[in-house]
């Protein structure tokens, strides 16, 4: 158990440290000055330009040797110091984001989940069910191959536009002041439903086909030709089957957290939806840099925490990896 | 979600030892395909799409960003897909667009895929220490969330073209192939085919060529399938946040200026719809062929 988890910790630790370093590097070794990139953007007097081009050297740190430069990121870095926002100028790009980010995760954690379940159960349902396999199947790599934005646009104009039931922009009604009322939670929920539905809905294909491939692996196994030739019921070597199935998606939900948190980013942009889509999307509107970096690290450690967590998960439900741990350290 | 069930795939194929491709085989292969609803379903719409990017373009005299008539037409004779909140022509951004993706897809997804061969034959051949690195390296490449990465790179580069991002797309999509590849060289590693080659004093590099590869050329071709779907995918994504192509338009971009120019609020849908349906269209197809191929190649699936 131990080795398990000390080898994903280092993958970890050495992917954050890659991922600052990056960070780091890229406004310093892009070609051209990244102040200048700023700088060029406002037009200003020549003496404004000035005083400009000594804060900016000075915020981005360049006016010092480059291993001081690194250093001092990594420095401020742990002090929650990720710059000050050009576009909301006053503001520290920490407060921006961990504003932005509990709105991200209102639509990205239960999205994630409930179609993870749902999704799985139904390909596992629809599996060698000839007339569900022909119709659905099609119909669910369709489903994963939708940009996540198409879909939100599609029920933006449909359900928000034409029909009207739902609001297509922001989080709660703009003449409301957050509260703890009724009036304001419909609202907030009101505002939520899209997003998460479109989010939903395209995770949903991919997981059903996923499982839906992954069972037919395994009612091709040897143990469930074994149930079949002992007479089991049909239901029981599907739940079987189901249980070994289960474990590759796991881990496939892992690799596709990337996407997925991609997918969420836009969709908030097409709901102009205040999570980190939506701030990444102003960020990149205004060369506002730092917010845009904090931004990237942000998202990098929200995926290195639920990789994390889904390896635990996976240790918790598959007892063979246990057992096998232990007996591998004892 | 889809790579996922290659990698598992992989390890099936593993414990059940692959098959040896002998020549005859072929012969089969071609039978099955010929009769694999999907395969042909899904070559047919990715191939319709692929003329249009060939033949569309000399439907149309203007270019895509030229204001060309009046503005929100919905389609007609006149404008094919009808012109947008600006009075640019639809089908012109659409066509340009489509070919910006398929330009992504073989780019981005056949860098992915040569990338992937060349660390999954290595580190499945070579084995030890070389495995362990690259392994590590696969891994970390794995939990960076990839688009995160291309948003910072991007966001950095003041003229992007179609081909920057077709490179920085190849580079950080990799991993599962590679992963993939790996796992698979690693059993036909020790077979005796392999062995008689080396103990015959084949160099590394012909054993690879000659011996393992020809063995997982099906893998291979389907492995470059899927990375093209995901590169078209990644590259419409990028591109919708604001971070596409500068000098050139992409039915990523047409989504995003449609949506920050009010497509949506004046209901010009002719400029949201077509582009974002035939990417799932592509795409969708992509996956569908890939199922067949599937079929074609593995005897276990195929319909009873």
């Amino acid at each position: 158990m131990r080795r398990y988890f000390g080898r994903k910790i280092a993958v970890y630790i050495s992917t954050f440290f890659l991922a600052v370093t990056i960070n780091w590097a890229i406004p310093r070794f892009m070609p051209g000055n990244p102040v200048m990139n700023i700088l060029s953007r406002v037009a200003v007097r020549a003496e404004a330009a000035e005083a400009m081009y000594g804060y900016y050297t000075r915020a981005f740190g360049l006016d010092v040797p480059i291993w001081r430069q690194y250093i001092n990121f990594w420095i401020a870095l742990f002090h929650g110091d990720l710059g000050t926002s050009v576009l909301m100028f006053p503001q520290k790009v920490s407060t921006i984001i961990m504003r932005a980010v509990p709105y991200s995760i209102a639509i990205l954690v239960p999205a994630i989940l409930l179609s993870f379940y749902a999704g799985n159960k139904f390909g596992a349902f629809a599996a060698r069910t000839k007339w569900l396999d022909n119709t659905v199947l099609p119909l669910g790599y369709l489903l994963t191959a939708t940009p996540y934005m198409w879909l939100g646009i599609l029920l933006a104009w449909s359900l928000g536009i034409v029909a009207g039931i739902f609001p297509i922009a922001s989080a709660y009604g703009f003449n409301l002041a957050p509260s703890f009322s009724w009036i304001f939670i419909a609202s907030l929920l009101k505002h939520w439903f899209l997003p998460f539905a479109s989010l939903f809905i395209v995770m949903f294909g991919g997981w059903a086909i996923g499982m839906r491939n992954m069972i037919i692996y395994e009612l091709e196994a040897d143990y469930s030709h074994y149930l079949e030739a002992l007479g089991a019921p049909r239901k029981l070597v599907r739940r079987y089957a189901f249980r070994n199935a289960i474990l590759p998606q796991i881990t496939g939900l892992a690799l596709q957290l990337g996407v997925i948190v991609a997918g969420a980013l836009v969709t908030e942009v097409v709901f102009s939806y205040p999570g980190l889509g939506y701030w990444i999307l102003q960020a990149i509107q205004n060369q506002d840099y730092f917010l845009i970096q904090g931004c990237f690290l942000f998202i990098i450690i929200g995926v290195l925490i639920a990789n994390f967590i889904i390896d635990i998960v996976y240790v918790v439900i598959d007892p063979r990896t246990r057992v096998g741990m232990v007996g591998g350290s004892a | 979600m889809i790579e996922q069930i290659n990698i598992k795939k992989s390890e099936k194929i593993d414990k059940d030892k692959i098959p040896v491709i002998k020549q005859k085989k072929i012969n089969e292969f071609i039978y099955f395909a010929l009769r694999n609803t999907k395969l042909k379903v899904g070559l047919a719409v990715v191939l319709f799409f692929l003329l249009i990017t060939f033949i569309g373009p000399l439907f149309t005299d203007y270019r895509w960003n030229a204001y060309i008539g009046p503005i929100s037409q919905p389609p007609s004779a006149e404008y094919w897909l009808g012109t947008t909140t600006f009075g640019q022509d639809v089908y012109t951004q659409f066509v340009l667009g489509l070919r910006a993706s398929f330009i992504v897809g073989v780019i981005g997804g056949g860098i992915a895929t040569l990338i992937g061969i060349i660390i999954g034959f290595t580190a499945g051949y070579r084995g030890g220490m070389v495995d362990e690195g690259l392994n590590i390296l696969t891994n970390i490449i794995l939990v960076i969330p990839t688009f995160a990465l291309l948003l910072i790179i991007a966001a950095y580069l003041k003229v992007r073209g179609i081909m920057t991002e077709s490179i920085f797309i190849g580079f950080t999509a990799w991993p599962w192939a590679a992963r993939a590849v790996r796992a698979q060289t690693f059993s036909l590693r020790s077979r005796d085919f392999v062995d008689l080659a080396r103990l015959s004093g084949v160099k590394p590099l012909k054993i690879i060529f000659t011996e393992i590869a020809p063995n997982m050329m099906s893998y291979l071709l389907m492995t470059f399938i899927l990375q093209f779907g995901g590169a078209i995918l990644i590259a419409a994504t990028l591109d919708f946040i604001g971070l596409g192509p500068t000098n050139t338009i992409s039915l990523g971009l047409m989504m995003n200026y449609a949506v920050l120019w009010g497509a949506l609020q004046f209901g010009v849908w002719w400029w949201f719809v077509p582009p974002g349906f035939a990417i799932m269209a592509i795409v969708g197809s992509l996956y569908i062929m890939n199922v067949g191929l599937d079929e074609v190649f593995n005897p276990k699936l195929r319909e009873m």
